[in-house]
């Protein structure tokens, strides 16, 4: 049994302007089914505005999916109650994108990482304290910078704060949304590392949401890339990577620099904006901006299908 | 920010008035030269001189003696006020901005209601509703002003409910009490707390107007706007009698209001 199963996840928002126009429907998630394996990353990729944050929030109920199932270790997620949902918050964490704005300004450091063990009830203050010294020297804080508040601390610090916090009550599952795009590249692998090293200590799943090749290929055991609300490829990274299907992974992997200046390669060029999810193409979603895009990509909609040995395209083409 | 607030002279006057009233409220009976009350026919509209700094009122008694004591009585109506009303439009501000939906519209709407009264004519018929007194001078002036902080509140509330912490805490599974008044409270309460300050010196000079149209203090007290409206019909004999509590409030509102414009610039800088 996956530690996570997403099936057919919708998250439609609606946009009103005025009183007077119709309703709109902006169809950020449509219709996503994935997998985590417990102890496993899977990274999912995409551009900007393309549903990859308002999966990760609608897997865990910041907002109320509109249809769809999410199941955690066996058990239907998007109908519990307050109080189980509350449980269940010990298991699955988020780490977010901005160390700047994920961090409340007028706490402490101990207030911060006190936080979740306080809400779950965890301990007596002793015990707390000694839970949140070992947390922060797990992540290379020392202990007497507990009482700083978030603002004397670089971003890269914050962020291994943030991953502290989101570790505090021991989670099984973490939703990781671009948790390094806003850090510099150095500190980048600093933080990956420190990820990667949790996950092997501590059997952590990873659901790790960025717009960064490298990066994803370097973190996930498996890659989902998403396009306007829908994943159009699935598989290892490794298949992923080296024999990509689908012409949107295509072009995506071609823009990803090669570290040799002898070889060759081409730049698949996509023409035009990422299309409005207010008003999505019919057909493939993708055929508006497909270099293969035939007649029949614009009347059906592809279904994401196993094309090979656990590698999963939506494409009819292939 | 102490830097910032020295260089601006202005900011230090309004600090200098603002602890010189305080100081003259806490150490009254010492800087007080005649008792407040004591009626002295034989003295009576005698002008400022070395027994009598501001003079005598038509019973004798001793002006700068008894606006010493206004003072204490001016800056307790001030902080109870701001008080009562500062907590109570922040909470109602924070749920209205967090929550939204229908409670925000009940809370706005009763806002909306309060703030369509000119504020003293509310507190004119609450305190005349309510019986002539200094405490309902302070419960009428109280609710008329909550509803400025609950503007002000929400609209910062608004601007930080979709922060990243606050979706941070509830994902740990923070119950919205806790939210609000751990998270949201705290990084909302700067800009209606300066408004706070400001107001001090505004309260007190609406309290001085109420005790004038004898809503709030009664006659013996040295209340400075009783006084006031008791030197009306004496102004043409004894200029001192209404001049010298007339100078007190000017200089309390002026000294808070200086020293609120100052924190607003200091805490801040986008006003400037």
């Amino acid at each position: 049994m996956p530690l996570l199963e997403v099936n057919n996840l919708k998250q439609h928002f609606i946009s009103k302007k005025g009183f007077l126009s119709e309703k709109r429907v902006v169809k950020a998630v449509d219709g996503v089914s994935l997998k985590v394996e417990k102890g496993k990353t899977l990274g999912v990729v995409g551009e900007s505005g393309c549903g990859k944050s308002s999966l990760g929030r609608s897997i865990l109920r910041l907002v109320q999916p509109t249809e769809g199932s999410v199941k955690f270790q066996g058990k239907e997620v998007t109908d519990l109650n307050a109080l189980e949902m509350k449980k269940l918050r010990r298991e699955m964490q988020i780490v977010f994108q901005d160390p700047y704005a994920s961090l409340n300004p007028r706490s402490t450091i101990r207030e911060i990482l006190e936080a979740p063990l306080k809400i779950h009830n965890v301990g007596n203050k002793k015990e707390r304290k000694k839970v949140i010294e070992e947390l922060v020297e797990r992540i290379g804080i020392r202990k007497d910078q507990l009482n700083n508040y978030p603002h004397e601390f670089s971003g890269g610090q914050r962020q291994r704060i943030g991953i502290a916090r989101a570790l505090a009550l021991n989670p099984k599952l973490i939703v990781a949304d671009e948790p390094v795009s806003a850090l510099d590249v150095s500190v980048q692998s600093q933080v990956l590392n420190l990820m990667l090293e949790l996950q092997q200590e501590m059997d952590l799943s990873y659901l790790f949401i960025s717009h960064d090749l490298s990066v994803v290929q370097h973190i996930s055991d498996q890659v989902a890339v998403m396009y306007l609300g829908k994943i159009v490829e699935f598989g290892d990274v490794e298949r992923i990577y080296n024999h990509p299907m689908h012409p949107y992974t295509q072009a995506l992997l071609s823009a990803l620099p090669i570290p040799d200046p002898k070889q060759k390669r081409e730049r698949i060029i996509l023409e035009g904006d990422l299309p409005s999810p207010i008003n999505p193409p019919s057909g493939c979603p993708f055929h508006t901006r497909c270099p293969f895009a035939t007649k029949e990509c614009k009347e059906v909609v592809p279904a994401l299908e196993e094309k090979t040995d656990n590698h999963f395209a939506a494409c009819i083409h292939i | 920010m102490v830097r910032r607030m020295i260089n601006s002279p202005l900011t230090i006057l309004g600090l200098v008035l603002v602890l010189l009233i305080i100081i003259t409220a806490i150490f009254a009976p010492v800087i007080a030269t005649h008792n407040p009350t004591e009626v002295n026919l034989l003295s009576k509209l005698e002008g400022p001189s070395g027994e009598h700094f501001f003079g005598t009122d038509e019973v004798g008694r001793d002006i700068f003696s008894r606006i010493v004591y206004g003072t204490r009585i001016s800056l307790k109506i001030g902080l109870l006020v701001v008080l009562i009303s500062f907590p109570i439009g922040t909470i109602l501000g924070a749920i209205a901005g967090y929550i939204g939906g229908r409670i925000d519209q009940i809370i706005m709407r009763a806002t909306d209601i309060f703030l369509s009264f000119p504020g003293i004519i509310l507190a004119m018929s609450i305190a005349a509703a309510l019986g002539p007194s200094i405490e309902n001078v302070l419960l009428a002036l109280a609710a008329t002003w909550w509803p400025w902080y609950t503007r002000i509140v929400r609209s910062s509330v608004l601007s930080l409910k979709n922060s990243e912490f606050i979706e941070a805490s509830r994902a740990l599974g923070a119950n919205p009490f806790r939210i609000l008044f751990k998270e949201v409270i705290p990084n909302a309460i700067a800009p209606a707390s300066i408004q706070a300050s400001l107001d001090l010196g505004f309260v007190i000079l609406a309290a001085a107007g109420l005790s004038f149209i004898g809503l709030g203090a009664q006659p013996p007290s040295p209340e400075w706007g009783a006084m006031l409206s008791s030197s009306r019909e004496i102004i043409r004999d004894a200029w001192w009698a209404a001049t010298f509590p007339g100078i007190a409030i000017l200089i309390t509102v002026l000294g808070f209001n200086l020293m609120g414009d100052g924190l607003r610039d200091v805490l801040d800088p986008k006003q400037r």
